[in-house]
Order: structure tokens, then sequence, then C-alpha cells
């Protein structure tokens, strides 16, 4: 499978160094560069007299000597009218650019600053500007002005004012709320000096924005006026009076239309290609490089993979997964080599903090990591013995959802918000077993009967909109029993939930993984949820795992230091004197992994041995094993 | 949902007003006295009173006003003084024309632009996203008037495939093939821009909706790919593109007035710009009205659309 290549990289830049980067915009850059010089050196260049008729040398074609794009049917010189013709359409496009921004840059901050009524009227009438089609409200202006060229770009400029009224209030509204206005208002400037030294530096790259992506449509909107005649006027030409001239002999002398159009098509391209740019630089948004979306699978680019799993009798076995992220040159290493096996009907604990890679691990086993930028880089996901990161795409689509099911965090985002829940969860049945629509919806009510949602039949037709927190999350965790899995990845499935309605929906996943024999693969930052529902634990810190054992026995023991520290920090209820630690410091950034412990710049026992060397997992019998050279259960020997 | 269209219908009266105010408000505008316009600068001070009087300019704007709009009302759009004929007549007529010019074009550049966003954003930086991103830069940059012109060459004159120019063929056309023969040059020309946009940002909201965590639940379903982009991914970004293509209806009829004089197609738009170069303005009023109308009503499907499409906006 093919890595789609990474995102731009996000280093922090100059935004002209940002532009140099981007090839095209630079194009652009210097295609428009080009042709205004030649336009502004028009009169220093050795170019015969545009508007000189010679009729003896009408149409000449190009390449004739003298005349290297030929003549026109006045026999004028096609390269001299075309280099005339280009600076009139730049400075009209211009003109009308700096007009339609000026004007609608004060309207939209006026609008934006004052808000209240004067916005709502200012807004209407923008409104019923933009009721018109542009071209059309362009022409009716014309027509009342009368033809002409400053009278069309009277008319265009106008046109384009909402474009840029409507921008900027946007963004004014929003800086207009801001703690640093009230500030300037509270020292007593006055309005129009606040928006002039506040508000306006602020919204000066949307308007910049906005000008280099509409320059090109003014320049165009302008050539098609004259081309239609109502434009630039005899003998004065721009690009688009001349297409329109060369149309009347366009069937004999196509060239005379060709050259002027072929020049609006170059500058215009070359004015696109150099706001694209600019808007790529100025929208931050676009900045973080982070637009480009995942692919079906993730990409699985790994070197020696494991032979054979060690836990033959395991449903699933994770076995040295590594899974990367790589983001501009750097390597973010989110999991770091984690072994973790499920039995058939066991629940497994995952803890750790956020961050710690537990639900990059989750999500690793089918594939559903983000690539780009993510990539599995080692390891092994055995289902049944069979390795998931050694089959085709296919063959691990087959597997989503009928043998491995997901329970995601945030079930408003996780189910889609255009179909009805009943839709959704008979296309989770339908993806996996051939039943007709009637017989999958009656599954799919007795799903939603089996998580306990009130009215099923009803229930099918609501949007996910429509339901509360805990009924959204009931819905995911019935499309996940959809096709009977045997293992069911649950990733924070109650977190985003009340302590109620998790009780609830934690009494549900055990009831369930009871009678349907499933394993459950339960991911959590929390362990009182783990008490309730896990049988092994394993701890997971910054993309390792730490600490892993029977739940009751690391609960009551806990081995590993940040074990320790996470247990304590679990409220207990009527012991309001324990101490609510939170854990000080913070995790190691993953792409800049210390040397030994990551641990060990938070470790109150941390000794130097600690930073020394890599920590092996070290097993301590009874089905536990700990990465830590001393463990808080061990006593504190070995001091110095 | 009824109530929901109902009320949107409603609420396009107060635009449909607007629409007149301004119209009527620019044409108020010209500079000079019309009846001058009309009889000539040779006409004596007792005709050109007469004539103010009769076409009621003698009243106060706002009188005007109502006076036209309820005219207007009455479907009286005033006589065109070059055609010498009600400006209604001339207009339904010509806006036939544009209709399936304009309409044609839109559901061209729709079908079109849509297909090309989806896989663009699908092959995001692969050689069809390439090929596509500077289709669509080409095509958003050409002057379509221009390229109406080049088409005109190639297919008409050099390859004789289609009609170089009207709507029905003068001997013996009149039917449906004759006329889709004509239709197919400045359909296509016209659709060029609106295709362009609507594949750019069509490409833009795909990449969006793919990064969401219910295209993430959709593959953990172990639904087939094309399912997830077409019913899924394709679906919720098409919310988002639904109101460009309304947008994209105001520049199809807008930029029908360049295409219809390039292909002499019969429609509002060549009858503008020769209304405009006889300073008939009451058939440039007349015509704008209509079409401004077409755009608004245009859009109120886009929203009706858009409304069907997503539950959370009812």
């Amino acid at each position: 499978m093919a890595v789609a290549s990474a995102p731009p990289k996000a280093r922090r830049t100059t935004p002209w160094s940002l532009l140099a980067r981007n090839q095209l915009a630079v194009a652009g850059l210097a295609v428009v560069v080009a042709v205004c010089l030649i336009a502004l050196a028009a009169p220093i260049l050795p170019l015969a007299d545009p508007d000189a008729t010679a009729p003896a040398n009408r149409l000449l074609p190009p390449g004739t000597p003298g005349h290297p794009l030929g003549t026109d049917a006045l026999g004028r010189d096609l390269m001299s009218r075309l280099i005339w013709g280009a600076r009139v359409s730049i400075a009209v496009g211009l003109s009308a650019t700096l007009i339609a921004a000026f004007f609608g840059s004060l309207i939209g901050l006026v609008a934006g600053y004052a808000g209240g009524r004067v916005d709502n009227w200012l807004m209407r009438g923008i409104d019923m500007v933009m009721a018109f089609p542009y071209i059309l409200l362009a022409l009716a202006i014309v027509a009342v002005l009368g033809p002409g060229l400053l009278n069309a770009l009277y008319a265009i400029a106008i046109v384009n004012v909402p474009f840029f009224a409507r921008n900027i209030r946007g963004i004014t509204l929003g800086l207009a709320r801001r703690e640093f206005v009230d500030a300037a208002r509270l020292s007593g400037k006055g309005h129009a000096r606040i928006v002039l030294t506040e508000v306006l530096p602020n919204v000066l790259p949307v308007i910049v924005i906005t000008m280099s992506t509409t320059v090109g449509w003014m320049i165009l909107e302008t050539a098609g006026l004259s081309f239609l005649g109502l434009g630039a006027q005899p003998p004065q030409a721009d690009l688009g009076s001349m297409l329109g001239e060369g149309r009347r002999v366009l069937f004999t002398d196509p060239h005379v239309s060709i050259v002027p159009g072929l020049a609006i098509l170059v500058l215009v391209m070359g004015i696109n290609l150099l706001g694209d740019g600019i808007r790529d630089v100025l929208d931050p948004r676009l900045k973080s490089g982070a637009l480009s979306r995942p692919v079906a699978r993730t990409a699985v680019l790994r070197g020696a993979a494991p032979e054979a799993p060690a836990h033959p009798g395991a449903v699933l076995e994770l076995q040295g997964l590594e899974t990367q992220f790589h983001v501009g040159g750097s390597v973010y290493r989110a999991v770091g080599g984690v072994d973790l096996h499920l039995q058939p009907g066991e629940c497994v604990g995952l803890v750790g903090e956020s961050g710690s890679g537990k639900s990059v691990t989750a999500m690793s086993v089918m594939g559903l990591v983000p690539t780009p930028p993510g990539r599995i880089a080692g390891g092994a996901a055995w289902l049944e013995g069979t390795d998931m990161f050694a089959m085709t795409d296919e063959d691990v689509r087959l597997r989503r959802g009928r043998d491995v099911a997901h329970v995601f965090q945030d079930p408003l985002g996780t189910l889609h918000p255009l179909y009805t829940v009943g839709d959704q969860i008979v296309e989770a049945i339908q993806a996996h077993a051939p039943l007709p629509r009637r017989d999958a919806e009656a599954k799919a009510r007795d799903l939603l009967a089996l998580v306990r949602i009130p009215n099923p039949g009803e229930r099918m037709a609501a949007y996910p909109h429509e339901l509360s927190g805990g009924m959204r999350q009931r819905v995911c965790i019935a499309m996940a029993l959809a096709n009977d899995p045997k293992v069911l990845i649950a990733d924070e499935p109650t977190t985003a939930l009340d302590v109620t309605v998790q009780a609830q929906v934690l009494t549900l996943m055990d009831r369930l993984r009871r009678d349907r024999d499933s394993a459950i693969l339960f991911i959590t930052h929390d362990f009182g949820v783990v008490s309730a529902i896990c049988d092994r634990v394993a701890v997971m810190y910054a993309g390792r795992i730490v600490e892993t054992g029977p739940t009751e026995a690391v609960l009551a023991a806990p081995a590993h230091p940040y074990t320790d520290r996470l247990i304590a920090c679990v409220p207990v209820l009527g012991d309001p004197d324990r101490r609510l630690d939170a854990i000080e410091g913070r995790p190691p950034v993953v792409n800049a992994l210390p040397r030994g412990c990551a641990f060990a710049d938070r470790c109150p026992r941390v000794r130097d041995d600690c930073r020394a060397a890599d920590i092996a997992l070290i097993d301590r019998g009874n089905g536990r094993a700990v990465r830590c050279l001393f463990p808080v259960d061990a006593p504190e020997t070995g001091h110095d | 949902m009824m109530a929901y269209i109902a009320r949107r219908l409603l609420a396009v009266i107060p635009v449909l007003f607007g629409l007149t105010l301004i119209v009527f408000f620019i044409m108020a505008l010209i500079p000079g006295d019309p009846a001058t316009a009309i009889l000539g600068s040779y006409a004596t001070p007792e005709n050109v009173e007469r004539l103010n009087r009769q076409l009621g300019l003698d009243r106060s704007l706002p009188e005007q006003y109502l006076i036209w709009l309820g005219n207007l009302m009455q479907g009286d759009l005033g006589r065109s003084y070059s055609l010498n004929r009600p400006v209604l007549d001339e207009v339904t007529e010509r806006f036939g024309a544009t209709l399936i010019l304009a309409g044609t074009s839109l559901l061209l550049c729709s079908i079109l632009g849509l297909l090309a966003g989806v896989v663009s954003a699908v092959r995001q930086y692969g050689l069809t996203d390439k090929i596509v991103t500077f289709a669509v830069l080409i095509g958003i940059s050409t002057p379509s008037f221009w390229l109406g012109l080049l088409l005109i060459l190639v297919f008409a004159v050099q390859w004789r495939l289609f009609p170089a120019s009207g709507m029905y063929a003068i001997y013996g056309g009149g039917d449906l093939p004759d006329l889709l023969r004509h239709l197919f040059l400045p359909a296509v020309t016209l659709s060029v821009v609106a295709t362009g946009v609507i594949a750019r940002l069509t490409r833009t909201a795909m990449l969006e909706v793919l990064r969401q965590d219910y295209i993430r639940t959709a593959r953990a379903k172990g639904l087939h790919e094309s399912r997830v982009i077409w019913r899924h991914a394709f679906k919720a970004a098409l919310v988002g593109v639904i109101p460009v293509i309304g947008i994209q209806a105001g520049f199809v009829l807008g930029g029908a007035v360049y295409i219809e004089t390039v292909f002499q197609w019969p429609g509002i738009g060549s009858m503008l710009v020769t209304a405009i170069s006889t300073r008939d303005l009451l058939l440039v009023q007349g015509g704008v009205l209509v079409v401004a109308a077409a755009y608004v009503l245009f859009n109120l499907l886009a929203d009706v659309a858009q409304t069907l499409l997503d539950p959370r906006l009812r």
C-alpha cells in the first residue's frame, strides 16, 4: 500500500518563505510580474503605434516581419495593441479591486464593529445586492451609466463590494468583542481610531485574501463587458475589446481573437495561482497543512514481522506493535512495541493518560489509524492466528465489524448526522449478512432493545442529534454488536456520559460479553471504570505498556510508580480526605523519547539507573509484569 | 418539512420586493430625460411634457414606483420602444431559451464538478488529482466568451460537428435532436467556469468530511470503500456544496449574456446586450428583473434541497 506524500512541513516560518516554497504560486508570481513589467514598459518598448491604421497591411498573419503577431482588420500591429491593451486591462482590474476592497471593507468594518441595528441594515442591503446574478447587475449598471471603460470599471467594482463586505464583517464581528478592543475603548480612544488601529490590522489578511482571489475575476469581467462592446470604446482598446473586434473576422483570421484571449488566460491564471498561494499562506486553517484525508486502511511498512503468535489460544494478540506518525520530517512513535492479548470472553482494560497511545493501539488492529500521517511500522496483530497486517485490504474490510467491532468515544461525532440510527444499524448488519431489508430492520430493533433503548421501533427513525448522549452511545454499542463480533474494542465509551448512564452502559457491556462470549478491549483513563468491568489491566505510558496483571492484584498492589499515581487519582466515595494528586509534569513528547524510562522525569523514585538504558517488561509471576527497575511494592533497597 | 418550505417561500417575498426596488431605482438614476431620449433631441417641449405625463414621470419617485409595481403585478412591464411590443411578451419568449441553456449548463457543471471534486479528493496528491486541479485552474481562468469562439472554430468550422450559432436550424429543424445539436457548444462553454468552481469546493468539502469520525465509523463497520465515499462522505459533503451550486446558478444565468452573444442564442442575455446599446431601458429593466427572480428561485430550490438532505436544518 502506497503512502501519500506527507503534508507540508509545519515549521515556524515567515509568510514569504512559505509562499516561496509553493512552486505553483511562485510560477504565478513570475507570470504576473512579467506581464506587469512588459505592460509598464509599453511606452519605452520599440512598439508600433497601437492605433495607427494601415489598410494595406490588414490581417497579416503572425510571423510577418515587423508584425510578430500579425495585424488586425484595420492593419494595426497586434503585438503593440496586445501590450497596450494588457496595460489597460490590468489597470482597470486593479482599480476595480481597490475600489471594491475599499468600500466593501469599510462597510464590513462598520457593520461588524457597530453590530446591532446598523449591522442588520447594512447586511440586508448587501444581501439584496447579492440576490442579483453578479454579471447581470454589472450589466444593469452599465445600462444606466452608458457604455464606456470607466463605467464598466465602476460596475465591476460595485458588484464586488458585497464579497468584501461579507468577509470582512464576519471577521470584524468576532474581533469587536475581544479584550484588546474593549481595552482600547476603555482607554478613551474614539471608535474611528479603534477601528483603524486595533481592528483593521487584524482583518488585513482577510482583505488581502479576498483581493487576491477576486482580482482575476474582475479582469475577466471587465474584459467581458468590453467584449460585448460595453466597456472600452474605440480607438481605446483593452484585451476584451480586442477580442470583440477579432470576433468579426473569426472565421477567416482566427489569430486576431486567439491572441488576446490567450493573453487574458495567461494573466488570469497567473493571478489565480498567486492568489491561491497567498490564501494558503494567510489562512491559518490551511497553514498547518492538515487538510489531507485518511485512506481506507493504515499503511503497513514494517521490517521483519513476527512469525507466530505467542498466545495461541488468544482471540486477539498484539505482538510488538509499533505505530508511528510521520509529520513534517519528524517521527512520532505513538505506539512503541506493545504486546497484549485477549482470551475469548475476557475483558482487558487498557489504561493511560490522553496521549499515551492507547487509542492508537486499539485503532491499529483494524487499520483505522489515519494514513497519512500514520503508519504501522512493526509488529503483528493476530486475529485467531492470522496476521491482520499481512492481509489484503479486502480481507481486512471483511473482518471489520464482523470479527472486531469498535465503539468510539463521542457518539455524536461518530454517528453519521444525515442518516437515521435505524439506517446506520441496518447498514452495519447488511455489510456482513445478506439479509433482506425487512429482516435487517427487525434485527436492528432487537439490538436497540438489547441495549435497553425504550421504544426501539420509534427510535429507529431518529437522527443522532435527536437522541441524548447516553442513547447515542447505546446506539453505537448496538451497532458494534450487529454481527456478534469476537472482539469488541471500546474506546472510552463512557467518558462523555454522566455517572448514572456510565454505570448503566458498563453493566450492559459486562452482561453482553458474558452472554455472547465476546472479548472486550476496554480503553479508559479511569481506574474506577477498570475495577468495575475488567479481568486484566494493562497500563500504558508514552506508547508502551508499563504494567500489566489481573485487575484486583494491580489495584491492590500497583508495582509501577505511574500505576500507583494513577490509582491515587481515583476519588473514593466517603473518603473526602484522600488527596487527589494530579501527576506532576507532562508525559514526554513521543518524537523525542528519552533513553531509559519515559516516566523518569515525573517519578518520585527515580535513580540514575533508570535513565541509563532501555527497561524491559519484567515478568513477576501470577500474570503480572512491570517495566520498572524499582517497583513500588519492592523494598527500597540498593540505596547508594 | 412542508412547513419549512412554506416558510422559505414566504421569506422569498421580501427578497423579490427588494429586487423590484433596486431595479426601479437603478433605472431612476439614469441621467437625462427619458422622454427626450425617446423622442430625440429635436422634440418640442410640449411633446416632451406630454410624453412625461403619459409615462408618469411628472410624479414623485415613490409614487412612480408604486404605479410601476402595480403594473408589474398585472404583468405590465411597459412597452419596448425599439421592438414596439410589450416588454413582457419579448421577455417571456426569450426567457425560455435562456432557461434551456442555463438549466442544461447548471446540470452539466453540477454533475461534472461534483464528480471531478470527489475523484480529486479521493485520489489526493495522485495523478488524477493533479490533472483535475490543473484543469480546474485553466477552467476558472479562461474567458468563457473566448472559449466559445475557440469551440466554434474547432467544432463548427474545422470539424463541422455542431452548428456555430442559433437555437434551431433555419430549414427543416425545430425538433429535439436539432435543439440538442445547437445546445451542445453553448451549454458546454457556459458550464466550464462553474464546473471548476464546484469541483474545487467539492474537493475541499470531501477532504474535510473524510477526516470526520463518522467516516472512521463507516470504515470500522466494514463497509466497502466505494460505499464509504459515496454514501457517507459524498452525502455529507453535498450539504456544503449545494448552496454553492445555487450561487453558480447566478453565474450561469449571468454568463449567459456572453455565451448567448457568441452563439447568437435567442435568449434574454443577447436581448439585454442589444437593448443596452439601443438604450431600450424598459427592456433592460424587464430582462434584469426576470433573470434576477429566476436566480432567487434557483437559490430557493438549493435551500430546500439542502434541508431535505440535512435533518439538522429542519
